[in-house]
């Protein structure tokens, strides 16, 4: 389960980009991430991993203070945490499987993973995980000949192969079409559910992620405005995190039937 | 510029005014005077006579210099062998030393950008500013003539160069892919294997092979001063007046840089 207790930024510049962010994520729990653009959603999920570096407030997953570890117990700390980007990050000219394997960077010492001598053990999981999001034939590609769909693939098996607690999700679908966009977030989605991971995903399409979670927290100038069911997303919730703006055909219509079997699965 | 009302009342348009118009008439009349002055200088410490001449000469040299005496070709496979292991041998090295001194030297990869990083820059910008012949006339002195001298003073010459064009590919590298790559939790070490290596191999493949390059050129003259290869031969031939072997010297480098263009073309488009 992850804590966050009044986490706040600031970062050097003035800007305040979290204030006081308590929130509680049970596991196997996937949330949702809304706000409009600055409001603070990509520092938010940086701060849990440390990639950016918390002026206060505590990040606890499963007990352990992640604010207060040192370097070394922060590197075991990422293990446990996987993230997903917005422009995929994958190293680009690595192959799919150098780019899936480089998820257990944090687990192999550093000649092993010089020489790309990765335990069997860990070569397997990344075969498993390539099939898993059907990418087996993909496994000696470059990863900049793959497109956008196929990228963002590599880059949940990558952090899938970290074994991981807990999933942040960068505005995973940002870049992709519509079709690939809702694969993508369905992809997450079973994915947690699998392996009863819970996952904070930033996201900018109010109805995508109406679709594919089970909460949704809406953040405003790095306050916390919202968090509840998607289906509480009402027009007046997304005027106080968006602003004034025609709202009614964002959010996801309740009573349509064709979207309830999302609900139910 | 300020807007004038012409007397009927219509706007005058100027791209400049009358102060900037004067100042740029000024600052060619002063150019001008500058260039006739020096030119004054230069023709004061010129023999005219030889000037005039030159044609002339030049014709008898050619002449003389041809056509290129072939035989000589025996006695410059050996100092053309170390002229190329000069440039190859001295760009190695120098890659060796600039690689740590980029990585010291790029903003995002420096431990320290307050002090490792100006002495990084300093190192670049001082081997920088000594051309190659100069090195050689230093080192020659210091460990004696020979190829050995030579090999170092292109090496030397070479890292800032090198190092320098790295470490701003360095700092143009993808930070996101770096990102991703800590956020496996990798050490410090394997960032730099997996997030940063791969960005800059076709940077650092492509300097390698420029300065490789550059160097064979370079390696070509060191002889002149006593640091080994095929420059010995060239100064030997220019002392003695043996045109016809200057000629061929002159067209064996020329094969040899044509030959080394192409290598590099050849490496850098299977890299990219």
């Amino acid at each position: 389960m992850l804590r966050l207790e009044g986490l706040t930024k600031v970062y050097p510049t003035g800007d305040k980009a979290l204030t006081d962010v308590t929130l509680d994520i049970p596991d196997g729990e996937v949330v949702a991430l809304i706000g409009p653009s600055g409001a603070g959603k990509s520092t938010l999920i940086r701060c849990i991993n440390r990639l950016v570096q918390p002026s206060s407030g505590r990040a606890i997953l499963d007990g352990t203070d992640i604010t207060a570890l040192g370097s070394g117990g922060l590197r075991r700390m990422r293990r446990r945490m996987g993230m997903i980007f917005q422009e995929y990050a994958l190293v680009e000219r690595l192959t799919v499987m150098e780019n899936v394997l480089s998820g257990r960077l944090g687990y192999v010492g550093f000649w092993r993973s010089y020489f790309r001598k990765y335990p069997q053990s860990d070569v397997d999981e990344a075969y498993r995980l390539l099939d898993r999001v059907g990418l087996l034939e993909m496994v000696d590609k470059r990863a900049d000949e793959l497109s956008g769909g196929q990228r963002q693939r590599v880059g949940i098996a990558r952090a899938l192969i970290q074994d991981p607690a807990l999933l942040l999700v960068d505005e995973p679908t940002a870049s992709l079409d519509p079709k690939t966009s809702r694969q993508i977030m369905r992809l997450i989605r079973e994915l947690c559910e699998e392996r009863g991971l819970s996952a904070i995903i930033n996201i900018h399409d109010v109805k995508l992620a109406q679709m594919f979670v089970q909460r949704v927290i809406g953040l405003t100038k790095g306050v916390v405005q919202f968090d509840g069911p998607p289906d509480a997303l009402t027009e007046d919730v997304l005027t106080t995190i968006y602003g004034e703006e025609d709202w009614k055909e964002t959010i996801r219509k309740v009573e349509g039937g064709a979207d309830d079997e999302e609900e139910a699965a | 510029m300020p807007q004038v009302i012409a007397g009927d009342g219509s706007r005058i348009w100027m791209l400049r005014d009358r102060k900037a118009q004067f100042t740029r008439w000024a600052a060619w009349l002063v150019g001008t005077i500058i260039f006739l002055w020096c030119w004054q200088r230069i023709s004061e410490a010129t023999e005219w006579f030889f000037v005039w001449d030159a044609p002339r000469i030049a014709a008898d040299i050619g002449n003389r210099a041809m056509p290129p005496r072939w035989s000589y070709m025996d006695k410059l496979w050996a100092p053309l062998w170390d002229t190329l292991n000069i440039a190859t041998l001295g760009t190695f090295f120098a890659l060796i030393m600039a690689v740590p001194v980029a990585f010291l030297a790029a903003r995002n990869t420096t431990p320290s950008a307050l002090f490792i990083r100006p002495i990084a820059l300093l190192i670049i910008v001082s081997t920088r500013s000594i051309n190659s012949l100069i090195w050689a006339l230093l080192l020659v002195a210091i460990i004696g003539p020979g190829i050995f001298a030579g090999m170092v003073a292109i090496a030397i010459r070479s890292v800032g160069f090198c190092a320098k064009l790295l470490y701003e590919a360095i700092e143009e590298i993808d930070a996101k892919q770096v990102e991703a790559i800590i956020a496996t939790g990798a050490s410090r070490w394997q960032v730099m294997a997996y997030g940063i290596v791969p960005q800059i191999m076709p940077a650092f493949a492509g300097i390698a092979v420029f300065r490789w390059d550059i160097n064979i050129r370079e390696s070509t003259v060191l002889g002149l001063v006593g640091a080994g290869g095929i420059g010995l031969q060239l100064k030997g031939s220019l002392d003695t007046l043996a045109w016809p072997q200057v000629t061929l010297i002159l067209i064996v480098i020329f094969a040899t840089v044509i030959l080394s263009e192409w290598v590099s073309a050849k490496v850098r488009g299977a890299v990219i």
